[in-house]
């Protein structure tokens, strides 16, 4: 009866809801006629058109409802057929085109106004903006062809004004709503159809060049928008290339480049000769000449697009690396080709002699073509270009280029190798990043390594460890080459210490890219000698361990090479497996115990054996019956242990791992509190039943309610929940109804210890989000000293794994010794992304305090904000009317997702 | 006959003692003002003869126009303007005004001080001179008097180089003297007809069209004038790109600096010295080195300072990171001292004289040859003769007299050797000087070469021809040989008119005046309205009266200029008869007629009047019996003047006889 009663309260409390929510839409309501009023007012008011302006400058500044939208602009047209003004008029006409975009406000009403107001309308600028408003009106209906129809009708009869600006609105016009087919359907017939195309294509030679721009604009808009372009249009853009105007020629580019992807394989003639080529070559080729336009801008324009030209032929493709050099008229080779040469001859140097760059051949005097309207030397241009946007741009393009053709990519290497000397590090970054990419593509020759591994020297880590990055995916030919590349690593690593892990990485994929090639380099390198005994290096020389991280990844898929280990090295092999499990892979040693025989790499996942184990432990917990206290509890959290073990040592499981244990932890916790809540119930006496009971008919009413809106949000999720607790406590709701507290309790005690584990199925990929901090290294004993009250700047450098928007998740926290925090938002620019899930975060942490007697630590570290709200999908239970308080807002917290590092600071007291 | 004369006084058809006078519309102008380094006597300046013989300089010359500091582009100038006698105004950049006085006094100290001439100008001379510069800035115009006016364009090359734009009333010249045009250096002389026809001249001294790492490359919008003239140097020679040499040029620097060893680079004072020391200084903060590098002092640092403050004449990069830090206040880069050469460890050494035929670079040459961790960088070409060149040959073993060796036309510090040069250089050949108390100079350090030029290679040169788009195109500042293959490049690719005068030989452009009109707005408006749609391919036919008054030309409706010119107006008609075999009666006929043309001119308004007459326009047509033959009617077509083109077609329309009627 009790449960019957309240019932009803909770439907009355629902109601009162509702009517509340009934008074706001009445709110809504009186401030409509209020407002067009007001406004109607104001304009009355207004004596001269400045004050007019000022009113509706006014007005623009606060939000419209849909619903008032109409009232409003019947009260701006009426003002407009009275205005004199042309800058009020023009004000109410950008009105018009705001208010139409007003969500929910279908403009259709106001278009015979708009265009009847436009036909008597003298001043151009006014009537530009009336076509704007028309566009805004026409975008917003864009399944009404009639209206379109209408439209661009009357832009066609604005076509031939003088202001270039009412031109340009017409052709923005006939862009964005010209008729995409041919075929008129039947309710637009009485109006003829236009040629969109013809007439925009007719505004290609107006004589001002912003209206031009516009016409090429529009054309694009209407290729954008799926019309498909007539070929014809090919000829008049490539006319335009040699427009007076930037802009014109920028995105005549464009169309150009549009034009290319439509009919790649046409045929056009070569003017003044005999011969066709395909149509997408003869575009590469104009635009390639766009490279050394006049205007950076353009240069950018052809430079990027470039990028994206794939179907060009090969022979167009390598010319654009081909300056044919001359000197005094005779035939040069370039540095690039002599320094093949040299290479292929044994010779390993170059520039020695003077005149080793003397010219050989004469050339023929008429063959040669200074201004080649092909592809020529596009790129070496691009790449030498005075604005670093423009080389940007070509690097870019380059990068896209060779990616889609390997033979490219292998010529495009030396001009790429060049721009690891850029004087501008963001040009240098690109091209490193771009050289990655392609590297699958590529062998390395020993010069070109040589410059590359010059770069390692960089002061700037970006570039150093873009530099390993690409190392880690490089091909080398030769092991002197694997040799070089390994002395200067560890160059790097004695100059820059803190580049050590990145360091370490980058061998351990050298290694076993070229285990053949680090083979015969084992001896010298472990410095070995074949009869006596060499002194043990020391363990904890990061150089050291640098070589052994490229021995053991190189012995991994060479078994011939443990054989030349020593005794300490199978020792240190242990070790290291252990401590750098990472870094290390397993390996198959003579005469040991194998640690792991995930060693051959035909086994697929699913047969390999750690993950064989993983499953196992995992379906060992599922089997699980019953939460039974104790016997669970051990399994749980030895299966618990073992996971986490398994985590740090095979990386790649490391995610489903952790993630099964936190789940288990997550059961284990579960069990606990049940163990503790029998705990409470049974073990003390004089608990008084009052105390305990009457908070329980409170707590089982929550409850019921709860079970209910969880129901009806996440019924489409339902049938994933069959046979767990859940669906069985939903088949159990209507008994529970109607029951007793004391009965309910009993219920779901009996249904909890029934339930079994929820089976969670894995994912195929999960990741762990991780972050570590680099700097500070939290190692330093000198304090960092400032004058209270001040601030000082601390540099935070971590590389995450793993985080999924990290601009909005990832905060800085510091934890001053007096238990004050400070959280820290880095700004987006501070993240860094150097390859797929892996961020960069460099930024500055200030900090700040009171005058200390003491140094004293602060902990610094990384936190993962999160929102729970952002993961559920809202529209369920929003749209669906009542809203339970604790939902409406989602929780938000942050996790901890980095280990802490101390930094000793000393705020002293400021001298006066 | 409008006309623009050029005659090159040096720089044509050779490198060196530039000078070109260009007269244009009546107003004459001489572009740059320089020396040749080649000789010591009378022919090292421009023959001022040529134009003296006809009065004073200053009566003559309406400006002189200065590109840029290189003494062969302005090492004459105090010796026109003080001792020839030139008073009116002279126009550089800023950079040149800054650098160019201290390269004349530098110049003049060798010329008088060391070879003890005589009757050459003094400093005071100098500084009278440079009283007479007018400074400009980069895009400005500047109206040297009524109608001559110049404008400068940014030509790289060195700080401070500048192309220009001459223009006078409606013709104009563009002149480039040397210039960052990539690696093109030329002259470029043009003229142009606008719409408001202007003859302009652009005139190019040596530029570069690839940039440097301070030095941005050559632009120029495509101004269209009458003629361009340009440099041409390296008139046969397309370069490789600049990267490999800076790439290689580090890695032997930091290798050698690496292994302990010392670097000798004998740079010339001015331009490519700056470029390497950017280089060396941003490869030193990029890789973190300490090796100390020094700049010999003097004349170098005077022009350090001058680089520092001319920030907007360098490249993209040095423009936009200044604020945070000058790139040319050297971090790394520190004043060389005598002592320094002797101190142990690695360092850099930038000395002058860059052939190693004199100074500092010799006597440090001499002190570092015997080790072979060290290494000498030739960073440009050198003359025969010199160590510089001895050493590059290969030579291992030098003779030395006991204190320098100096071959006589070699003594000027090489720094107003242009690079460029360089090639024209070669084949001059010097005889040693007499060589007293030799000494045997082992060298044992490593000798590179480096080739290091600011000129605008042949694309360059055709890049920025193609910018411009010049009528003319006339070729300076080269070789002959190599200008004539240029010629024939520039011909056949632009199809404009190139020409490559010899010093003292005049090139006439005949140039057709263009007149500017003026045009009434009303009548402009009304014309306008008449037309369809606009085609720019078609030209239109415009009703108007010419009014020619004090030499203004206006062109205006006919009632407006009756009115201006208090005339009646008369109207002239055209009346023709046409006759035509046919029966019918008039009035049939008129309608025949009607019918006829309202199906031909569909454009225009055909009328069928009640009186029986037929009006096309203002075209009136009548239909009358032969007063003879009945069988043929008579058909009266009259038309006004105006209309004349319409009322002609009418009547060959009507002549060809009116269809059957079905």
């Amino acid at each position: 009866m009790a449960a019957h009663l309240k019932k009803r309260v909770y439907e009355e409390f629902t109601k009162v809801v509702q009517q509340q929510e009934e008074v706001a839409t009445k709110k809504l309501r009186m401030t409509k006629p209020s407002k067009s009023a007001a406004l109607h007012i104001d304009l009355c008011k207004a004596t001269s058109p400045a004050d007019a302006l000022q009113y509706l400058l006014q007005f623009a500044r606060k939000p419209v409802e849909a619903e008032s939208v109409e009232g409003v602009v019947r009260i701006l047209l009426e003002h407009y057929y009275k205005e004199n003004d042309p800058s009020v008029r023009l004000k109410i006409a950008s009105l018009l085109g705001l208010l139409s975009k007003t969500a929910g406000f279908s403009p259709d009403c106001i278009m015979d106004d708009a265009i009847n107001i436009l036909q008597n309308e003298k001043s151009h600028q006014v009537l530009a903006q009336l076509l704007d408003t028309l566009l805004a009106i026409g975008t917003k209906l864009p399944e009404n062809q009639a209206i379109q129809m209408r439209l661009v009708d009357v832009a066609c009869k604005h076509l031939t004004d003088t202001s270039h600006g009412v031109r340009n609105k017409c052709l923005q016009l006939l862009g964005n709503l010209g008729s995409l087919e041919k075929n008129v359907t039947k309710d637009a017939e009485g109006l003829a159809v236009r040629d969109v195309q013809k007439i925009i294509g007719d505004y290609f030679n107006d004589q001002d060049p912003r209206v031009r721009t516009a016409a090429i604009k529009a054309m694009l808009q209407l290729h954008e928008r799926g019309l498909k372009l007539h070929q014809t249009i090919y000829n008049q853009a490539c006319k335009l290339l040699s427009d007076d105007y930037e802009q014109v020629r920028s995105a005549a580019v464009q169309l150009i480049w549009v034009v290319s992807q439509l009919y790649p394989e046409s045929i056009v003639p070569i003017p003044s000769s005999n011969e066709e080529i395909r149509l997408v070559d003869d575009a590469f080729g104009k635009i390639c000449h766009m490279v050394s336009d006049g205007s950076w801008m353009v240069r950018v324009q052809a430079a990027k697009l470039l990028g994206s030209m794939e179907q060009v032929s090969s022979h167009f493709l390598e010319q654009t690396l081909d300056k044919k050099l001359m000197s005094d008229l005779r035939r040069k080779r370039t540095a690039h080709e002599r320094a093949k040469e040299l290479y292929s001859s044994g010779e390993f140097s170059s520039g020695r002699k003077w005149g080793d760059d003397a010219p050989k051949e004469e050339i023929d005097t008429g063959a040669v073509n200074l201004i080649e309207s092909g592809a020529c030397g596009a790129f070496v241009h691009g790449l030498e270009d005075e604005m670093y946007e423009v080389r940007i741009a070509a690097v870019e393009a380059l990068c896209m280029l060779a990616q889609s053709s390997p033979s490219f990519a292998e010529k495009c290497l030396d001009f790429l190798v060049d721009m690891f000397n850029d004087e501008i590090e963001e040009v240098r970054l690109q091209s490193i990043h771009t050289m990655r990419k392609i590297s699958n593509n590529i062998t390395l020759r020993e010069d070109q390594l040589d410059t590359v591994l010059a770069v390692l020297e960089d002061s700037s880590r970006d570039i150093r460890e873009a530099l390993h990055e690409l190392l880690c995916c490089t091909n080398v030919s030769t092991k002197e080459g694997i040799h070089l590349a390994l002395v200067e690593l560890l160059k790097n690593l004695t100059k820059y210490p803190t580049d050590r892990d990145s360091i370490w990485k980058c061998l351990k994929f050298l290694g076993s890219r070229h285990p053949t090639l680090v083979l015969p380099l084992v001896p010298e390198l472990l410095s070995t000698h074949p009869f006596f005994d060499t002194a043990e290096p020391d363990m904890d020389d990061p150089a050291y361990i640098a070589v052994l991280v490229l021995i053991f990844n190189a012995a991994k898929t060479c078994p011939t090479m443990p054989a030349l280990f020593s005794d300490h090295t199978f020792r240190h092999y242990a070790y290291l497996r252990d401590s750098l499990s990472h870094l290390v892979p397993a390996l198959r040693l003579p005469g040991r115990k194998l640690v792991s025989s995930g060693l051959s790499p035909n086994i697929t996942p699913h047969e390999d054996p750690s993950h064989q184990f993983l499953q196992q432990s995992l379906e060992r917990v599922y089997s699980l019956q019953h939460l039974d206290p104790q016997g669970t509890q051990e399994l749980l959290e030895f299966t618990i242990r073992d996971l986490q073990r398994l985590g740090e040592l095979q990386s790649e499981l490391a995610g489903v791992a952790d993630f099964s244990a936190t789940y288990l932890r997550c059961q284990l916790l579960l069990i606990k509190i049940m163990e503790e809540t029998y705990k409470m119930e049974f073990m003390y006496s004089g608990v008084e039943n009052k105390s305990v009971v009457d908070p329980l008919f409170g707590m089982c009413e929550k409850f019921l309610q709860e079970v209910d809106f969880f129901q009806r949000c996440f019924i489409a999720d339902l049938p994933h929940l069959q046979d767990s607790f859940v669906d069985r406590l939903l088949d159990l709701m209507p008994r529970l109804m109607t029951s007793k507290p004391a009965e309910v309790v009993k219920i779901l005690q009996a249904m909890l210890r029934q339930s079994t584990f929820l089976h969670l199925p894995l994912p195929e990929q999960i990741h762990k989000a991780s972050a570590t901090i680099i700097e500070p290294a939290g190692e330093s004993d000198n304090p960092l000293r400032f004058t209270s009250g001040l601030v000082v700047a601390l540099d935070v450098d971590a590389t995450l794994e793993h985080v999924q928007d990290p601009q909005n998740t990832v905060k800085v926290q510091v934890l001053y010794p007096d238990g004050q925090a400070q959280m820290i938002h880095p700004k987006p620019a501070d993240f860094r992304n150097p390859g797929p899930g892996r961020h960069r975060l460099i930024t500055q942490v200030f900090l700040s305090h009171t005058a200390w007697t003491e140094p004293c630590q602060v902990e610094v570290r990384l936190l993962l904000a999160y929102n729970s709200s952002s993961r559920i999908p809202k529209s369920p239970w929003i749209e669906g009317g009542e809203m339970s308080p604790q939902v409406e807002t989602g929780i938000e917290g942050t996790i901890p997702f980095s280990k802490s590092v101390k930094v000793y600071i000393m705020p002293k007291p400021a001298r006066r | 006959m409008p006309e623009i004369r050029v005659t090159p006084l040096g720089a044509g058809q050779d490198v060196g003692r530039s000078c070109i006078l260009v007269s244009i519309a009546g107003k004459n102008v001489m572009l740059d003002c320089g020396m040749h380094m080649g000789f010591s006597d009378d022919r090292r300046f421009p023959d001022f003869s040529y134009i003296t013989r006809s009065g004073r300089l200053t009566d003559f010359l309406d400006c002189v126009i200065i590109s840029h500091f290189h003494l062969d582009h302005c090492g004459a100038l105090p010796y026109f303007s003080e001792m020839v006698g030139y008073d009116g105004p002279i126009y550089m950049t800023q950079p040149t005004q800054a650098i160019c006085p201290i390269l004349l006094e530098d110049y003049r100290k060798i010329a008088v001080d060391k070879k003890g001439e005589a009757n050459f100008f003094t400093s005071q001379m100098i500084k009278d001179c440079m009283k007479k510069v007018v400074a400009v800035h980069l895009h400005q115009t500047v109206q040297v008097d009524d109608e001559l006016e110049i404008k400068a364009y940014y030509a790289g090359h060195v700080l401070g180089a500048a192309m220009f734009q001459i223009k006078v009333g409606s013709e104009s010249v563009v002149y480039t003297v040397s210039g960052n045009l990539g690696h093109r250096k030329g002259c470029l002389v043009e003229e142009r007809e606008e719409a408001p026809p202007h003859h302009h001249i652009l005139c190019q001294g040596d530029y570069n069209m690839t940039p440097d790492r301070h030095l941005g490359a050559a632009w120029i919008d495509k101004c269209r004038p009458s003629l361009l003239i340009t440099e041409s140097t390296y008139a046969t020679t397309i370069r490789d790109s600049k990267r490999c040499r800076e790439r290689d040029f580090l890695k032997k620097v930091h290798e050698t600096v690496e292994r302990g060893g010392k670097v000798l680079i004998p740079v010339f004072a001015l331009g490519r010295a700056q470029e390497l020391c950017i280089l060396l200084e941003t490869f030193w903060e990029r890789m973190d080195l300490k090796a100390p590098i020094y700049f010999s002092t003097g004349l170098t640092e005077k022009a350090n300072h001058y680089y520092k403050l001319f920030i907007p004449w360098t490249n993209q990069k040095i423009r936009k990171t200044f604020v945070q830090r000058n790139m040319f206040e050297f971090k790394h880069i520190k004043a060389f001292d005598r002592a320094f050469a002797d101190s142990p460890g690695p360092m850099v050494v930038f000395a002058t004289p860059g052939m190693l035929h004199a100074g500092q670079s010799l006597q440090i040459f001499r002190k570092w040859a015997g080790n072979e961790k060290n290494m000498v960088i030739m960073p440009g070409y050198c003359v025969q003769g010199t160590v510089g060149h001895k050493i590059l040959s290969g030579q291992r073993k030098l003779e030395m007299e006991g204190r320098q060796v100096v071959s006589p036309h070699l003594s000027l510090p090489a720094l107003w050797i242009p690079l460029g040069w360089v090639e024209a250089l070669g084949t001059t050949t010097c005889a040693d000087g007499p060589h007293t108390a030799m000494l045997q100079l082992e060298v044992k350090m490593q000798v590179e070469y480096m080739s290091f030029s600011a000129h605008a290679d042949a694309k360059g040169i055709m890049q920025l021809v193609g910018q411009a788009e010049p009528e003319n195109v006339l070729l300076v500042h080269g070789e002959a040989k190599k200008m004539e293959f240029l010629k024939q490049k520039i011909e056949q690719e632009f199809r404009v008119n190139c020409y490559m005068p010899a010093n003292g030989e005049t090139v006439t452009l005949p140039t057709s005046p263009s007149i500017p009109v003026g045009i009434s707005l009303g009548l402009l408006k009304r014309e306008m309205a008449q037309g369809l749609l606009p085609d720019a391919k078609k030209p239109r036919l415009l009703h108007g009266t010419l009014i020619m008054k004090d030499s203004n030309f206006r062109l205006v409706s006919s009632e407006q200029a009756l009115k201006e010119l208090g005339l009646a107006e008369h109207q002239l008609r055209f009346t023709c008869r046409v006759h035509l075999h046919d029966t019918r009666k008039e009035q049939e006929m008129a309608m025949r007629v009607y019918n006829h043309l309202k199906s031909v001119l569909k454009d225009h308004c055909v009328q069928h009047l009640p009186d029986g007459s037929v009006t096309v326009e203002s075209i009136l047509v009548q239909a009358a019996a032969h007063s003879e033959d009945p069988g043929t009617k008579v058909l009266l077509v009259s038309w006004t003047y105006q209309d004349e083109e319409l009322g002609s077609y009418l009547t060959s329309l009507l002549k060809k006889g009116l269809p059957q009627a079905s």
